[in-house]
């Protein structure tokens, strides 16, 4: 039997008839067809799959879709307001954090969440939050310099769960 | 990969959830926050025909510390590493929590989570067709531990990095089952086989770990795994002493993955009453832990060297706790400094 599954994604209310062994991403995916947010390791290890549920960082691979009813979820789409980018992508983008981009959108929500919480993290603060969040092109340096650059980027726009906004 | 089928069911109370779980213990499971269980089920290492969300019980994600600690099981890693008290309190267990996974896998995995961490091993977590590939192990599907053939048992590794560190500290546990309820020392909750490495009853719930006040009292952990940022422990010290001025009353050590279940070192406890920590007394205690360590090829790193490991830990672990500044130690080992987002 199908599961009804009511739930607000990226500020709008959704609902989708859902198999009821899918995860949160399957349902993403292959329901909602919101494929920003990418399916890695599958397995909890690789952060490619991370989203926020009622504002925090989790790994939509493991969260079944029966504990999604009622909640938040904001992916990689919803960072985007009225066409423009947030400004973490914008210095994702201006300095080439992002090689082939599987990784990206897990990081833009793990570096958005750090942001909300710390809108002033040094460096290692940001190796830390980005430290579930594997990339195999880039290096790395990019990525954290881009999430620095972030931090000062004016115009910080919010994110449609209401959460988002600092600076 | 995806998730075999199951039953999911949500209880809103721990009553309710034991009554749930006792109507088919055998095939039911429990899920807190999914870390563990959800890649085990979808390698089909574990297999539950009914699945038990305990998300929606209120009571399991409370952290009272009015008299003692008492952590709900449900009470998240990121939850307890953000906790100002159990920082300052607690430090071993602040240690132990803050390098387990990542931050997005402590936003959702939970401390009874930890402690029920299933045992690992290189023949056991991996896809069911590369296991099929080997007939399979003795943990799951198969007759053979690959770790060692002639093995009657498993030997699959703990690999909890909070266990250690509460029962350093004198923790115990709440089991509620439809028949009653029950507390026990956490090191009771442990038995040293990978297959049946808890006490606890497929019947029971890990409900509330209690810690005592810690009046007087100092502890540490120290981790070893291959990358700093995000891995299971290879070998771990948790170490905690009561001290009066420099003289160390009583001490508990407490070593990680190096066996199926959390090891106690009694010898350290009786060597370390009514002591003053020197360099000589250290490197002794680190000989009783390193006698102890029974690593097995059974996850990372070469086995007699992960072996060698405990005593430099163990060492570091009692410098620390003497008031050594170890930073630079945990800097080399980690390769990154112990932080989290606040």
């Amino acid at each position: 039997m199908k599961l009804r599954l009511t739930f607000t994604v990226n500020g709008e209310p959704a609902e989708a008839l859902v198999d009821p062994d899918k995860t949160l991403l399957e349902v993403l995916r292959e329901d909602l067809q919101l494929t920003g947010t990418k399916h890695g390791c599958e397995l909890g290890e690789c952060g490619a799959c991370a989203v926020l549920v009622d504002g925090q960082p989790l790994l939509s691979c493991l969260v079944v879709s029966h504990e999604c009813q009622g909640r938040s979820v904001v992916t990689v789409e919803g960072l985007t307001v009225d066409g423009r980018l947030h400004p973490l992508q914008e210095c994702f983008a201006d300095l080439g954090a992002s090689q082939c981009g599987y990784c990206t959108p897990g990081i833009l929500i793990a570096a958005k969440a750090l942001l909300d919480r710390e809108p002033h993290p040094t460096r290692d603060l940001i190796r830390e939050a980005l430290s579930g969040n594997l990339c195999r092109c880039t290096g790395y340096q990019q990525i954290l310099d881009a999430v620095e650059a972030a931090i000062v980027r004016p115009g910080h726009a919010s994110a449609r769960d209401g959460r988002g906004g600092q600076s | 990969m995806r998730l075999p089928s199951y039953r999911y069911r949500a209880p809103k109370t721990v009553e309710d959830a034991a009554s749930w779980l006792a109507e088919s213990p055998g095939d039911t499971m429990l899920l807190a926050g999914g870390t563990d269980l959800i890649p085990n089920m979808k390698r089909r290492q574990q297999v539950p025909a009914t699945v038990i969300g305990l998300r929606g019980i209120a009571a399991l994600s409370r952290l009272d510390t009015r008299e003692g600690t008492d952590i709900g099981a449900g009470v998240t890693l990121t939850t307890l590493v953000r906790d100002e008290r159990i920082r300052s309190k607690y430090q071993g267990l602040w240690q132990s929590a803050a390098q387990i996974a990542t931050p997005l896998l402590r936003n959702m995995g939970t401390i009874g989570g930890n402690i029920c961490l299933d045992t690992r091993c290189t023949y056991y977590d991996q896809s069911f067709e590369w296991r099929q590939a080997i007939n399979f192990c003795m943990k799951k599907d198969g007759e053979t531990c690959w770790v060692a053939t002639s093995s009657d048992r498993c030997l699959a590794v703990s690999s909890t990095d909070a266990a250690p560190a509460l029962m350093a500290l004198g923790a115990t546990v709440r089991l509620v089952s439809a028949l009653g309820t029950r507390d026990l020392a956490l090191g009771g909750l442990y038995a040293n086989d990978g297959m049946s490495y808890l006490t606890r009853r497929p019947d029971e719930i890990l409900t509330t770990v209690h810690l005592p006040e810690p009046a007087g009292w100092r502890s540490t952990y120290w981790k070893l795994r291959r990358r700093g940022s995000f891995d299971f422990p290879v070998a771990s010290v948790a170490a905690a002493a009561r001290f009066d001025g420099d003289r160390i009353i009583e001490a508990r050590i407490v070593l990680g993955a190096v066996a199926s279940c959390p090891l106690d070192v009694p010898a350290a406890g009786t060597r370390l009453a009514g002591q003053v920590l020197t360099d000589d007394l250290i490197a002794a205690v680190a000989d009783d832990a390193y006698a102890l360590a029974k690593p097995m090829d059974n996850t990372d790193f070469e086995l007699v060297w992960r072996k060698k490991t405990v005593r430099s830990l163990v060492a570091s672990a009692l410098r620390e706790l003497r008031g050594d500044d170890m930073r630079e130690a945990r800097v080399r080992l980690a390769r990154h400094p112990l932080l989290v987002v606040s």
